[in-house]
């Protein structure tokens, strides 16, 4: 799950992590109330999405007085902000983080994150800070210092004088910055963060470290434990059928653009792979749809209505494989779902494995006029040719 | 032959008397898996239809000699039940819970390094040897004893999909494995492949890999240093978005990593022969396996 960005600074200041002075705000008034809560000026005027590349979208302004604070929030406040990450359609800008501008010596790059393939922990660090990491970490690989750590063990000093004296840390700064690194780490375990990325960490030119960003995505199978963190989510910065389906408990993903069929499948596997095999016969796959091993009747039927609710959707193809999930007992889901939500749009149904002639027979004699398919091929043939 | 699981296999259930332990279990005795004990804390001393159960994996081994776990227990304490299983003296721990914490597996593959036990998942369908022994939940009937190919996979239904076309082709299968669709998980494609071409029934291999992570990659590296026996290549996700879990925790493109064309490549590269479209994985086997 992603948090923003003054949250995540939030449960930076609870571990004792130094970010500059702010606060979040909803208006051009709230920003103008925070901002005369600061030391000074410059003061940063900060979009807050769910995006990355904020700054060169023309989300990130410094401003030198309270009327340019309050201005400057007026024209960030409700504009669509376009970047790298957002994609063509952008993000509506609803709240920003209001922050006191800071003498930067020196900016850094560090981050986080759970290395899949050791098991273990990994911070990332970078005298190239605040610039595109990727970018950094495809052309000179050899400004990234990676150290490893242990989950069982934890951080240890000399991961943090690996990390300080790597990033060229001055005397002055490095029992600070361990400080902060330690405190990261620490909130990086406890809060089962699946990334916490600082992009920049600034030196400023009295000696002091800092957040200047914050990112932080938190591990969704880990939130029963941090209702917190379950508080913070912002439903705003989602798609609105993708938090519809949450609701259900449907693992659904919206992926827009030119879908025209809508599919539903019981697996996640499964249904990429129908994503993929309705794209090679020559339609797009408008969503993923797991509606998950132990599908009822109520699922498939909640499944049905979003795929419906997707203006673009043209058709749909539900796949099933039977295991568990008798095709008998799905084929009366979709019967029933059909005759609730209607059939607005043709659909295809293919289903195989357990009881799958009780399944198909149900379909035939529903009266719905259902096209049935006897294999994959001919499920994504058959869909496709009905979107043409 | 086959591989980790056989007619020998002793299963345990932990969280058999739960709603899913409890069907999941059913289904395997009636598959004839030689289900020997179960493990509910509190509900030792009681049985499971014919299946005693304990309070602890230590006094069930003790007591039954079973030497293969299967894990239904809960997200929030899976990783605990997996350690237990680990310490009581389990050869094989088959983890089918979905939705464990990464942090605590990462916990789990640490503690796991230096026992003398193998995990498979966790989040998978788990294994069976067609005919001889069912560890898991994925349906029994679809699937063709007698070998002689071996199916590696990270998901559940799609595995189904692609046994049910390998049984309609009339080839049978050695013993299928889902490895599970998480980020950090137990045994992987590598421990697999290097089974299956180890075990002298298996004359082909079939491996299901999806976005997310470099493990295909990996794994093509060993196949052409180490795998003689043909190995038939899928790939889930070509349409998957950059960023976005589909479904598995696992299955994420992160950056410019994790691609299924990326994985394609290296199959390709290696001489894996690459399933472009999964309606036509049973043709393809039939014949490269011929």
């Amino acid at each position: 799950m992603k948090i923003h960005e003054y949250q995540a600074k939030e449960l930076f200041r609870k571990f004792d992590v130094k970010v500059p002075e702010g606060g979040v705000a909803f208006t051009p008034a709230e920003a103008r109330q925070t901002a005369e809560k600061l030391p000074g000026f410059p003061v940063v005027v900060k979009a807050q999405i769910h995006a990355g590349g904020r700054g060169k979208g023309g989300g990130v302004k410094l401003a030198q007085s309270l009327d340019e604070v309050e201005s400057l929030a007026g024209e960030i406040l409700g504009m669509t902000l376009v970047t790298h990450q957002t994609g063509p359609e952008g993000r509506l800008v609803r709240k920003l983080l209001i922050e006191q501008g800071l003498d930067i010596a020196k900016e850094l790059y560090l981050s986080i994150l759970p290395d899949r393939a050791t098991a273990q922990n990994v911070i990332m660090a970078s005298e190239a800070g605040g610039m595109d990491i990727e970018a950094v970490a495809e052309e000179t690989p050899e400004k990234i210092i990676k150290v490893y750590i242990n989950p069982l063990a934890g951080i240890q000093p000399y991961h943090v004088r690996e990390v300080a004296f790597g990033l060229n840390i001055p005397p002055a700064a490095m029992k600070g910055f361990g400080q902060l690194l330690h405190n990261l780490y620490r909130l990086f375990s406890a809060y089962d963060c699946s990334l916490l990325e600082i992009n920049p960490l600034v030196l400023t030119a009295d000696d002091q470290v800092l957040a200047l960003d914050a990112k932080v995505d938190v591990d969704s199978n880990a939130l029963y434990r941090h209702k917190d963190i379950q508080a913070y989510r912002d439903t705003d910065e989602e798609d609105p059928l993708e938090v519809e389906a949450s609701q259900y408990n449907l693992n659904y993903i919206h992926l827009g653009g030119k879908g025209n069929v809508g599919n539903m499948v019981n697996g996640a596997g499964l249904a990429m792979a129908t994503m993929d095999i309705i794209k090679q016969a020559g339609a797009e796959p408008a969503n993923f749809l797991d509606v998950g091993g132990g599908a009822n009747a109520e699922m498939v039927e909640n499944g049905f209505r979003i795929l419906l609710s997707d203006a673009n959707v043209k058709g749909i193809l539900i796949n099933i494989f039977g295991g568990i999930l008798r095709c008998d007992v799905l084929a009366q889901g979709v019967v029933e779902a059909a005759k609730k939500v209607g059939l607005e749009v043709p659909v295809v149904v293919r289903m195989e494995g357990t009881n799958v002639e009780e399944g198909r027979r149900i379909l035939a004699e529903s009266g719905l006029t259902l096209t049935t398919a006897v294999d994959l091929k001919d499920a994504a043939r058959k869909v496709a040719d009905i979107v043409k | 032959m086959s591989i980790f699981v056989d007619k020998h296999t002793k299963l345990l259930v932990q969280g058999i008397t739960g709603r899913e332990g409890q069907f999941h279990t059913r289904q395997c005795v009636d598959y004839g898996t030689q289900v020997v004990a179960g493990v509910t804390p509190g509900k030792g001393g009681q049985k499971m239809d014919d299946v005693p159960v304990f309070n602890t994996v230590n006094e069930a081994v003790r007591k039954t000699g079973a030497n293969c776990g299967m894990i239904f227990v809960p997200p929030p304490f899976a990783a605990d039940a997996i350690m237990e299983a680990a310490d009581g003296g389990i050869d094989l721990i088959v983890a089918i819970t979905e939705g464990i914490p990464v942090m605590d597996m990462m916990r789990v593959k640490n503690f796991l390094k230096n026992k003398p036990c193998r995990l498979i998942g966790p989040n998978c369908p788990g294994i069976i040897t067609p005919g001889e022994a069912k560890i898991g939940i994925m349906p029994g009937p679809i699937h063709k004893p007698g070998g002689p190919i071996g199916v590696v996979s990270r998901s559940g239904t799609l595995t189904y999909e692609v046994v049910h076309q390998l049984s309609a082709q009339n080839i049978g299968q050695t013993t299928c494995i889902g490895i599970g669709g998480d980020p950090v998980n137990g045994t992987n494609f590598i421990d697999c492949l290097e089974a299956f071409q180890n075990d002298p029934a298996t004359e082909g291999i079939v491996m299901v890999g999806e976005i997310g992570g470099s493990a295909e990659e990996e794994a093509c590296a060993f196949i052409k240093a180490n795998v003689t026996k043909p190995v038939v290549g899928f790939i889930a996700g070509l349409t998957a978005p950059p960023g976005r879990r589909m479904g598995h925790a696992g299955a994420i493109i992160s950056g410019n990593s994790g691609t299924a064309d990326a994985k394609l490549a290296a199959m390709r590269s290696v001489g894996v022969h690459v399933c472009e479209s999964l309606g036509a994985l049973g043709e393809l086997c039939a014949d490269v396996f011929k």
